[in-house]
């Protein structure tokens, strides 16, 4: 195959689909056995300095909030990261815990610009790759597949494909460019669902994102979750779950885990802490205060939920409105 | 006091492009409350697509964010990015919306750096879903609010979600789908197409007490000129009050 274009963005994370097979095969256990532990346990006994994390959805909704506050409380450096990011990448980067960044989109959408994204890269702490929505999202769909890189026909004739990792080739059949992107294969996922048994079986309730190709993709599995179901629910309506156990290494239970983000059907994105921590993080000693009080000064999500206080949040319960 | 502000003008404008009946790629901001908009007036058959998987949302709440429960409210379907963006590169989807940090004439949008790549002077949000909606939808709506030679420049400073590149036949070379492209840039002061042959912008309608002259000072490249100029259209007094009382009420974009 002729390549025509090769980006020169650095490749963070370079597939290794045989590897990952191996990985499989040795790691994911067959049987399902209880996997319901503390966000503590979790980080502590599956990140490590330097891995390759993904988080999904993004930080206003159904983010993986109380298991990135966790990350940062325990604290690891130089790791490197994707997603499309808000407020959870915000708080990694403002810990300066990255390294480098597969950046798609990292920014407050209405509210504005991220200033911390600004600050770590524009002061060259943080290197970038660059990327769609799409491609991140694909990138992990050929992991999913268990391949090395999926042909697609975003970013072509661009500078996100010259400042990508990714190449253009002829296409055999057709004779036509077309755009090849790495697959993505995530040392450690984060995943907040709506419902999970104490196995893994988890459940997502409303749009999914790319939480069916992240958590295939992710060498290791964190999932947290708004309530723990039993078992026999997962099976009387096995087409609802769209992450089977064998997938999953933790289960973290966790009331509110996308606060202040948006959870569907079940609570609103806190308005007023969200603007507060957009202002603030203008500020790198504001930012550090904010990290101080909703971070470092929660000994675990349960502390955080009593400091958001429990009023407030069913105000948000009910804020959110129905089906 | 004026009958309206500059934001619910654009959105009106922007209303005023879709169709009933069509598709179209909806990102945050003014895109939202134009669809909203549309199918609340023109367009009730409007099929809303929000990137992160919502499918013809009733759009009766206005969302905030992309990826929001108001995206899928009583929507026809909620998947997953990947099924939304395969749509679109399979063809079904007609319109995109877009914003930009800079365009230029043939429509290539900056949202990523302002400077060198290494280090920026300023990093931008990046891509997002810009550049997929850009690459395989069939007609790319381009909203800019402010129309000056800043945004407006000779050549942007990163070249983020492909417009027509470096002009007629250049995004099929590449290997883009045919036939699709930018089609419209909605703007603080008028409304501007591109020219068939050369894929340069055009400017096409004025926005009310706004000169032709006043366009071209505030454009950084050299801006062709339909041959009839419209005055684009005032709001009308419903399309005001629908759009202040039953599609953003609680005044988060106007």
């Amino acid at each position: 195959m002729k390549e025509l274009e090769s980006g020169i963005g650095e490749l963070f994370q370079p597939p290794d689909p045989d590897s990952f097979r191996e990985w499989v095969h040795k790691h994911k256990n067959t049987r399902m056995v209880p996997k319901v532990m503390s966000e503590q346990e979790a980080i502590a006994r599956f990140v490590k300095d330097g891995d390759y994390i993904g988080t999904e959805l993004y930080g206003t909704v159904r983010g993986p909030m109380s298991l990135i506050r966790e990350l940062v409380r325990q604290g690891r450096k130089h790791l490197r990261v994707t997603g499309q990011g808000i407020h959870e990448i915000d708080l990694l980067l403002a810990a300066d815990m990255v390294d480098a960044l597969d950046i798609t989109y990292i920014g407050w959408e209405v509210y504005g610009i991220s200033h911390i994204l600004r600050r770590a890269v524009e002061s060259g702490r943080v290197k970038t790759t660059e990327w769609s929505n799409a491609a991140i999202s694909w990138r992990f769909k050929a992991a999913s597949m268990g391949v090395p890189f999926i042909p697609v026909r975003s970013m072509l004739g661009t500078d996100t494909l010259k400042y990508s990792a990714a190449k253009v080739i002829e296409d055999p059949w057709t004779g036509k460019p077309i755009c090849l992107l790495p697959a993505l294969y995530l040392d450690v996922g984060f995943i907040h669902v709506h419902q999970a048994d104490e196995f893994g079986n988890c459940r997502i309730e409303g749009i999914s994102g790319f939480a069916f190709e992240l958590a295939r993709a992710s060498k290791t599995l964190i999932v947290s979750t708004e309530e723990i179901v039993p078992t026999e629910e997962i099976r009387r309506y096995p087409e609802r779950t769209i992450i089977p156990y064998y997938l999953v290494d933790a289960v973290v239970l966790a009331k509110y885990g996308s606060h202040p983000g948006e959870m569907c059907y079940r609570y609103w994105r806190d308005e007023e802490h969200l603007l507060q921590f957009y202002k603030d993080s203008a500020d790198p000693e504001k930012t550090r205060a904010y990290l101080d009080k909703w971070v470092y000064g929660c000994k675990n999500h349960d502390d955080y939920v009593q400091k958001v206080g429990i009023e407030r949040l069913k105000q948000l319960e009910k804020m959110i409105g129905g089906r | 006091m004026a009958r309206y502000n500059e934001t619910e003008f654009l959105i009106c404008l922007a209303a005023s492009l879709m169709e009933d009946g069509t598709t179209a790629f909806i990102g945050t901001g003014i895109p939202m409350l134009a669809a909203a908009l549309a199918k609340k007036t023109h367009a009730p058959n409007l099929v809303a697509i929000f990137e992160f998987g919502g499918t013809g949302a009733s759009l009766e709440r206005l969302p905030l964010a992309v990826g929001e429960s108001r995206t899928f409210h009583k929507a026809v379907a909620a998947s997953g990015i990947c099924d939304i963006m395969e749509t679109a590169q399979r063809g079904f989807i007609e319109y995109g919306f877009l914003g930009a940090a800079q365009i230029d004439m043939y429509g290539n949008l900056n949202t990523t750096i302002i400077g060198p790549y290494w280090p920026p002077k300023v990093r931008l949000p990046g891509s997002g879903g810009a550049n997929d909606v850009g690459s395989h939808c069939w007609k790319n709506i381009i909203i800019v609010r402010q129309h000056d030679t800043r945004r407006f420049v000779p050549k942007v400073d990163f070249l983020t979600t492909p417009g027509y590149l470096t002009g007629p036949g250049a995004r099929e070379k590449v290997g883009l789908p045919p036939n699709t492209g930018p089609y419209r840039v909605v703007t603080s002061l008028g409304l501007l197409d591109f020219e068939p042959e050369s894929k340069r912008m055009r400017l096409i309608g004025l926005n009310p007490n706004v000169t032709v002259e006043q366009v071209k000072q505030n454009t950084g490249f050299e801006l062709l000129l339909a041959d009839h100029i419209i005055t684009n259209p005032e709001p009308t007094d419903e399309q005001l009050r629908i759009l202040r009382e039953e599609v953003d009420p609680d005044h988060y974009y106007i």
